[in-house]
């Protein structure tokens, strides 16, 4: 079994940040693996390590500063990765319909069995690519999953739903499938050094909309950012001031007066 | 143009969610000069529909399917609705569930789709406000095309109320064979303590960085006489079991007081703690959108300040 998993790239804003235009200024992001990825990532090493899957393919959209964070994706057990990035989405928001073609055309490439990715992104938190592409590319779906069991002879994966309120949802799925993983699944391993240096080896495909048989027209976003801004803070919270001595004992007063006692 | 909003409902028990959903859905009828339709599929529908019929209702659409989420049998019904109601957008919570249908409805329209809004404004064309970056910001998305799938956030829009004078149909749609198939539900969370029951709860979240951190909250816990809980990424980490979460996909609690050691307060977060008596909120981040529910907020590092608050106890 063939196992594509969507990593992305994620910025994270620091503490302070200022807003630039329509999005934080570029000085005040932090580049990272997106969280929920890496969850996937280790679900698909983890199949592998089964012998349940035979190739763990990595697949990013992203500029070349992304390849140090699909590197890491390698240097923790995928065999090898595609990169696809085109100067037509540079500074573009894109819509999920524009994201579902990329991978659409990977996938036609790749021809995998399962395809596991976050739930979604940490940045842009939109929670809809994978769902949306097993759609296009006519797989069945699942979305949340929190505990995975792949049994290939069958051809079902049984996993559980993460629900609101404490409540999984126990499901069967058909392979082949696309997953969207929640944190939590498992535990993600921390790379290597053995890891990252056979990471160093591996291939990172890059490929521009040509070489997956698109053009500009077709990864034309529907969405565009027409402001950002700091949601206007709604506290009336009482910050309490001074050192740390003196605000737990302003606190220690708050709590007792609310009955607070061992 | 109408709006089409797609109820959900769970083991017996339309969801909350499905109430914000129609009264947003209503927003954008009013804007759009249309009618608002509301789906109910699976389950008791007869019972959902007349549930359902709230001011502001014109019609409703009962699709008899089985008891529990098929999100095959979601999309079929509200796809085939969408279309012979020239649905202009359709309106749908966004859940666990929303997600795991609104993305591939809206491929199969071939309409655009738009995740978690908080707000919604209707022009010359569609305008969502949502959050990016962790919620640390919004913004404002100007959407092209005349024909969406939206999912809204729970707890954004007022659920719609009073009874309405819709019109109730079953609504006869064929169903495609499901790859996916509900097999049962689990509860999480069961065990020693139900932090629901607590009345002061200690809460820790991703500040504590480390597992060997953990003493110090607990050493919290106790000179307070308080219960322990947690966020999401404490219960990720294994650090602490499932039944500590607080928030959407875990308990929601309503202690008289609640001190939230190194939690930002992402909305999942908030969702379980924000009926608490009193919050308190101990984070570095100024910013941090736990201090816009909190009652009392100390800015500082909670390695500096909860050993000196364990002083205080002692």
């Amino acid at each position: 079994m063939k196992v594509l998993v969507t990593v992305k790239e994620v910025a994270e804003a620091d503490d302070d940040f200022a807003i630039e235009g329509t999005d934080i200024a570029e000085s005040d992001l932090e580049y990272d693996l997106n969280e929920w990825d890496d969850y996937a990532v280790e679900a698909a090493v983890q199949l592998a390590e089964s012998g349940v899957a035979d190739e763990v393919v990595a697949v990013t959209v992203g500029p070349e500063r992304s390849e140090e964070t699909i590197r890491m994706a390698l240097a923790k057990g995928a065999d090898r990765a595609v990169r696809v990035w085109d100067d037509a989405l540079e500074g573009s928001f894109p819509d999920v319909a524009s994201k579902v073609d990329l991978f659409e055309a990977v996938v036609e490439e790749e021809e995998p069995d399962l395809i596991l990715g976050g739930v979604q992104a940490a940045d842009t938190g939109f929670g809809a690519t994978g769902v949306a592409l097993a759609e296009r590319i006519g797989f069945e779906h699942a979305a949340v999953v929190n505990h995975l069991d792949v049994d290939a002879d069958e051809g079902i994966a049984h996993v559980h739903r993460e629900l609101e309120g404490g409540v999984e949802e126990l499901t069967d799925v058909d392979l082949p499938a696309v997953l969207t993983v929640q944190t939590g699944l498992n535990e993600p391993r921390y790379a290597s050094l053995r890891g990252i240096r056979q990471a160093q080896r591996k291939e990172i495909a890059a490929k521009d909309l040509s070489d997956l048989g698109l053009t500009a027209d077709d990864v034309e976003s529907a969405l565009t950012i027409t402001s950002m801004y700091e949601p206007e803070s709604e506290s009336d919270a009482e910050i309490i001031e001074g050192d740390a001595g003196e605000s737990a004992g302003r606190l220690a007063e708050v709590l007792r007066e609310k009955g607070v006692s061992a | 143009m109408s709006v089409l909003v797609v109820a959900e409902h769970r083991r017996g028990d339309l969801r909350d969610v499905s109430y914000e959903a129609i009264t947003a859905g209503r927003e954008l009828a009013d804007e759009r000069g249309g009618d608002l339709h509301v789906a109910v599929v699976g389950g008791d529908v007869d019972a959902f529909a007349e549930e359902l019929n709230r001011e502001g209702v014109d019609a409703i659409h009962a699709v008899d399917d089985g008891e529990e989420f098929d999100h095959n049998a979601y999309q079929a019904a509200a796809a085939e609705l969408a279309d012979r109601l020239d649905a202009g957008a359709v309106v749908l919570p966004n859940s666990v569930n929303g997600l795991d249908y609104a993305p591939a409805l809206a491929e199969a329209l071939g309409v655009t789709l738009v995740t978690d809004a908080v707000g919604i404004e209707y022009d010359d064309g569609l305008t969502v406000t949502r959050e990016m970056y962790g919620s640390k910001v919004e913004t404002t998305v100007d959407v092209a095309g005349d024909r969406f799938v939206l999912t809204v956030r729970g707890g954004e829009w007022p659920p719609a109320e009073g009874v309405g004078d819709a019109t109730v149909e079953a609504a006869e749609i064929g169903l495609p064979e499901s790859g996916a198939r509900v097999t049962g539900f689990e509860e999480v969370g069961g065990g020693d303590v139900d932090i629901a029951d607590a009345d002061v709860l200690v809460s820790v979240g991703r500040g504590i960085e480390e597992e060997e951190n953990l003493e110090l909250v607990e050493e919290l816990a106790d000179a307070l006489g308080a219960t322990l809980s947690a966020s999401r990424p404490i219960v990720d980490n294994g650090w602490l079991p499932k039944n500590r979460q607080v928030g959407q996909s875990g308990k929601v609690v309503t202690p008289d007081v609640y001190i939230a050691v190194g939690i930002s307060g992402a909305v999942q977060h908030v969702a379980g703690m924000k009926w608490s008596d009193t919050i308190v909120a101990i984070n570095t981040d100024p910013n941090a959108p736990i201090f816009d529910i909190a009652d009392y907020g100390i800015v500082g590092d909670l390695f500096d300040v909860v050993p000196e608050l364990i002083d205080e106890f002692a």
